[in-house]
């Protein structure tokens, strides 16, 4: 019988050479065809440098071929998850510069669109981002509401997913009859679901242990880097451009923005990102009744489609608050039916370049949940 | 604070490197500086309180077809007011300084910027491509950009 050799060592004094790890195109918690190259002291994160392009179809310099309605329907395609709410700041551009004034109707479904749209991203958010925690179960519930949101979507536009529905002037079709109940419908089943997920998820102790403290972002490192939406507002300040720079009817509804306070943890970890999406969802079911309340059922959404669309020689920055932050668009003109220059903030873009300052100094394995907190979708950053 | 007296202040700090200011029918108003100066331009917007713009929303590259041009959108989180720069400089010698280190969100949008471009960003500490391969040849949102027909052996046009 051999004897057992036991290496004596101390911990400290391992000479642990750093190692470079690829992580990615494909793996499936980076949330598409993100890659990694990150650089590790054991298990240890020191480096991480995201390599980003994978997806890229050269969306601008498709702008300038096209004209300005058949620019809408890539713009579906750049966060492919909240589509309405992506066209929404195009076409307010591009009427702002032709003068257009919107029916009180169109304004009113394009506003419970976004706000139903943007429920559907946090619960593609949360879902996903219990994913990567490895609870499966408030997945499938997420998914099963999100069908309903989808659902109403299809009946208004025929997408399920990419929706051309938002028009320079109106909307592609109106909505149908019993479109009201159907809302509110939702809205019940959503909140409804929410207590679920709250208790199953959210509120686990499985889940806090795992993302609490994690991958602290303080408030001015995300200003200093442009973040914005629930990222920004999980580090605790109110920066939202529904209140900040009111557009369309934000200003005649009541409701709060939510911010992360450190509710089990630091302020501005993943836990504080992930609430924040979680309680503006119940923001958007009080907007979208009040929404409700008021909208008027009468009148025409294509009355005010303009024959040709030609913008004055002129350029336009719009913003609005996309279901993952500041969405903008800078349009230059030049007078005739097609684009100058487009230049979209894609806001994954911007909020995916925060990443290698946050997940310093983690464990590998919160890198994962680190990236799945600040909730991309690659077709944007990489548009 | 609106865009007139952002200018007036900047003018009486600046003098010449603002080189206009303009109010038009469909333009935002925005303010053109001269690139020599343009970081000096942004720490100072950034740093008087009165101003304090802490937030860079979009950096754009421009091609203007006699030379490039960088868009900078400026936005304030206190104060609740946005701001323009523009810079443009010729196309033999597109060179920009980098602000990067003023806001560090410039420093992707610099990168595509280049990537776009072409426009050299001088400080910044990592100019690489972002969006196209690392070894891709020429700047796509030139107006003048001739798309390659093949790349590594593969069809570019489809």
């Amino acid at each position: 019988m051999s004897e057992t050799k036991r290496i004596e060592f101390e911990y400290s004094q391992i000479d642990s050479e750093r190692m470079r790890l690829n992580v990615g195109p494909q793996h499936p918690s980076t949330h598409g065809v993100l890659r990694l190259e990150v650089e590790l002291d054991g298990e240890i994160v020191t480096e991480v440098v995201p390599h980003i392009g994978y997806l890229h179809r050269c969306f601008e310099k498709h702008c300038e071929k096209m004209t300005y309605p058949q620019v809408i329907p890539y713009i579906d395609r750049m966060d492919y998850i909240s589509a309405m709410n992506n066209e929404w700041p195009y076409v307010m551009g591009i009427e702002k510069l032709m003068g257009i004034e919107i029916p009180e109707k169109v304004e009113y479904i394009r506003l419970i669109f976004a706000e139903l749209n943007r429920i559907a991203n946090h619960q593609i958010a949360i879902a996903t981002f219990g994913l990567d925690a490895g609870a499966f179960t408030p997945f499938l519930y997420l998914f099963r509401d999100r069908e309903f949101i989808l659902s109403i979507f299809e009946k208004a536009s025929g997408g399920r997913l990419l929706y051309n529905y938002f028009w320079v002037g109106g909307l592609a079709a109106d909505v149908h009859k019993e479109f009201k109940q159907d809302v509110l419908a939702i809205v019940k089943q959503v909140r409804e679901t929410n207590k679920e997920i709250a208790d199953l998820l959210l509120y686990n102790k499985i889940f806090i242990e795992r993302v609490a403290n994690v991958g602290i972002l303080p408030a001015d490192v995300a200003i200093n880097y442009g973040c914005s939406g629930p990222v920004v507002r999980g580090s605790g300040l109110a920066f939202d451009l529904r209140k900040d720079a009111p557009y369309s009817f934000y200003d005649r509804f009541d409701f709060d923005v939510i911010t992360g306070h450190g509710e089990v943890g630091t302020v501005g970890d993943c836990f504080d990102r992930n609430i924040v999406r979680f309680h503006e969802m119940e923001q958007s079911c009080r907007i979208i009744e009040q929404a409700i309340e008021q909208m008027p059922m009468e009148g025409d959404v294509r009355e005010k489609l303009p024959k040709k669309i030609r913008p004055p020689k002129g350029e336009i920055y719009t913003k609005a608050e996309n279901p993952k932050g500041e969405l903008g668009f800078y349009i230059v003109s030049n007078g005739t039916d097609k684009p100058e220059r487009i230049k979209s903030r894609g806001t994954s873009f911007v909020n995916l370049s925060v990443l290698p300052e946050i997940s310093k100094g983690y464990l590998f394995a919160d890198l994962i949940m680190i990236l799945g907190s600040i909730d991309i979708v690659l077709g944007e950053v990489d548009r | 604070m609106l865009a007139q007296e952002i200018y007036e202040k900047l003018k009486a700090e600046f003098g010449d490197a603002i080189i206009e200011f303009k109010q038009e029918p469909f333009f935002d108003p925005f303010v053109q500086v001269a690139p020599e100066k343009l970081f000096d331009i942004s720490l100072y917007l950034r740093d008087t309180p009165e101003l304090d713009f802490d937030y860079l929303s979009l950096l754009g590259g421009m091609d203007y077809k006699e030379n490039l041009g960088v868009v900078y959108h400026l936005y304030s989180i206190k104060l609740k007011h946005s701001f323009i720069l523009k810079v443009t400089v010729s196309k033999d010698n597109p060179v920009v300084p980098s602000v990067e280190r003023i806001w560090r969100s410039a420093d992707w949008h610099e990168r595509e910027a280049y990537d776009m471009f072409g426009i050299r960003f001088e400080g910044h500490h990592n100019l690489i491509r972002i969006l196209c391969p690392y070894d891709w040849e020429g700047f796509p949102l030139r107006k003048d950009y001739v798309q390659p027909d093949e790349y590594h052996g593969m069809k570019v046009p489809y």
